[in-house]
């Protein structure tokens, strides 16, 4: 099993889009979507749930109106603003206390220094996780919370099933859609991959990012390759990101033209190179076609 | 007043928004700031081009160990154990301190009974800042390998907080809806939610939304690359969720334009060369402002 970490820096560049085409070309595929705050996968891939987990990762802290004493000695160790003293009066003081969970880190300080031991730590549903059969082979997907922590943990968790599942179904590819920037869910999807595809667009700011991403799988030493998509709305630009890619020992998979074939196929919950023969669908083949041989090219440096 | 502009999914044109918002503002004498706390991929520069004079590095506090006062006492394990990141582990008389994991909470440091750890500032990111035209700017970077984005979009708040004009600030956050983009958008009076008007990313603005309202935070909607398929009202009802449901208000729909697209791509503002957006823009930030002015009165 080869495994293909589709990432991106900037958003929107059409990375999912690309990850549905992968597979449905590829056979035969275990797909874990990554992108566990915008998961857009499961949109083209129309996924039959199988199995519902939920995530349950890190702590917020909770402060028991009744036994809080209104001192004050929690707010001054947080370092994350999240202690406000706007909690409901009761017998001790007239203010209490309270945490607000969506700054609350879950690091416990308060809980250590509260004289009245008035401050629990919860476990928190973070999100849920989920196996499901599409028709191009079992895909592992997640949603978190709203404003959930964690994010590069989730990440983790839906990578390592879909490791497994890839392995019991002796799957010859799992394909795995990033999330964009390059903080913790990033770290996590890339980290020990076999190759990373970047996938980027010919603009300032599609340049600038993926000088960054280029940067990360540097840092982890994880094989790449680029893909500038919608390379044709400035062709300079598309050559420039492909230079820049290549002094750092990153070689290009292909390029992909505009073409709002990409926006129809979502609509229709279609993957691009399902619909009707187009030059954007061979261009998706020609990319893919290269993946593969790099993959193969790896799996042969690799000492067994 | 600070605005912040958030989007569900990455690439809905967030930071093409911002900038010409912010841009007009100042244009019509508002003293106006830019703040980009999309710290992993910042972009708002490569269209304001500000002339950046100040240069701030982001720290975390982490453990270090005093490793000889620690043994005096017997290496109890208490930092470990206080540790809910895994950034310090103690094994048997071995404490190990992984800095990239740490969240600088402290929380070792209140529990470790020998004054065996301090903290030393362990470097996550800079702030850069200054002028670009008649806005202020501001941005933060975080540095490659870094898993944290929240303590430098903190400290970029920190520094359009200083000296607050009566004036808008304007926040390019970063897409999704996890921690940074809660940290971003936190705080803020009011948020400009852009929408590209697509499948996913109507489906991701929903999820934003849901974000929104938990922090209750007030927004309205952009509507952005409206084609005749969403103009027809087709695919916002199926993908669009919160957002159809009334709860938040539409202040504009953008239509696709390719002229956008190429302007962005030559790395120029799509305001100063397509006219017809930039009206389209005059017209939001006015919108913009008076819901805006509205929901906070």
């Amino acid at each position: 099993m080869k495994e293909l970490v589709v990432i991106s820096g900037k958003g929107g560049t059409g990375k999912t889009s690309l990850v549905g085409s992968f597979a449905a070309l590829a056979g035969s595929a275990v797909l874990a979507d990554c992108d566990v705050d915008a998961s857009d996968l499961p949109i083209i891939l129309d996924p039959q749930v199988r199995e519902r987990s939920d995530f349950l990762q890190g702590h917020h802290a909770r402060v028991s109106a009744d036994t809080c004493v209104g001192c004050g000695v929690c707010q001054s160790v947080c370092r994350f603003d999240a202690i406000r003293g706007d909690g409901p009066a009761n017998t001790f003081s007239k203010r209490t206390f309270r945490v607000d969970p969506l700054a609350c880190e879950g690091c416990g300080a308060c809980q250590q220094v509260c004289p009245r031991n008035a401050i629990a730590l919860e476990p928190v549903l973070a999100g849920q996780w989920f196996i499901s059969a599409t028709r191009f082979g079992f895909m592992v997907h997640a949603r978190l919370g709203p404003g959930g922590q964690n994010s590069g943990k989730l990440v983790s968790q839906v990578r390592r099933k879909a490791h497994d599942l890839a392995r019991t179904q002796s799957a010859g590819f799992l394909l795995v859609d990033g999330s964009p920037g390059i903080g913790c869910p990033v770290i996590a999807s890339v980290a020990g991959a076999d190759l990373v595809l970047m996938v980027t667009e010919p603009t300032p700011s599609g340049a600038h990012d993926l000088q960054r991403v280029v940067a990360l799988v540097r840092h982890f030493k994880v094989p790449a390759m680029v893909c500038v998509n919608r390379w044709d709305l400035n062709p300079a630009q598309a050559a420039h990101i492909e230079a820049i890619a290549f002094e750092a020992g990153i070689v290009a998979a292909g390029r992909v033209r505009v073409d709002d074939v990409f926006d129809r196929a979502q609509r229709q919950k279609l993957t691009v190179v399902e619909m009707a023969s187009t030059d954007v669908g061979r261009d998706i083949r020609r990319v893919w076609i290269n993946i593969r041989a790099r993959l193969d090219g790896l799996a042969q440096e690799k000492p067994s | 007043m600070r605005i912040a502009v958030a989007s569900g999914k990455g690439g809905a044109g967030k930071t093409t928004i911002a900038t010409s918002l912010a841009v007009i503002a100042a244009e019509r004498g508002l003293t106006t700031t830019f703040l980009d706390c999309d710290v992993e991929e910042p972009n708002g520069h490569l269209f304001l081009h500000p002339a950046l004079c100040q240069k701030q590095v982001v720290n975390v506090p982490v453990p270090q160990l005093d490793e000889k006062t620690c043994r005096d006492h017997g290496v109890c394990g208490r930092c470990g154990q206080a540790c809910h990141f895994s950034a310090i582990v103690c094994l048997g008389d071995v404490v190990v301190v992984n800095p990239d994991l740490c969240h600088g909470c402290g929380a070792c440091i209140l529990a470790c009974p020998a004054n065996a750890l301090k903290e030393v500032p362990h470097r996550t990111g800079v702030v850069e800042s200054g002028q670009a035209g008649a806005l202020r700017f501001a941005q933060g970077l975080l540095d490659v390998g870094q898993a944290m984005a929240s303590p430098v979009i903190r400290r970029v708040k920190e520094w359009g907080a200083q000296e607050v004009p009566a004036g808008l600030t304007i926040v390019d956050a970063p897409p999704g809806t996890a921690c940074p983009t809660v940290e971003a958008v936190r705080g803020s009076d009011f948020v400009l939610l852009v929408v590209e008007a697509t499948p996913f990313g109507l489906h991701d603005a929903a999820l934003a939304a849901d974000t929104l309202e938990a922090l209750g935070v007030r927004a309205a909607a952009v509507l952005n690359r409206v084609d005749r398929f969403v103009e027809a009202g087709r695919g916002i009802t199926e993908f669009g969720g919160a957002i159809l449901r009334g709860t938040m208000p539409v202040l504009a729909r953008i239509p696709a334009d390719r002229q956008v697209a190429e302007a962005y791509a030559r790395g120029q503002m799509p305001i100063g060369v397509v006219p017809r957006f930039r009206q389209a823009m005059e017209r939001l930030l006015t919108r913009l402002l008076e819901v805006a002015r509205r929901e906070a009165a």
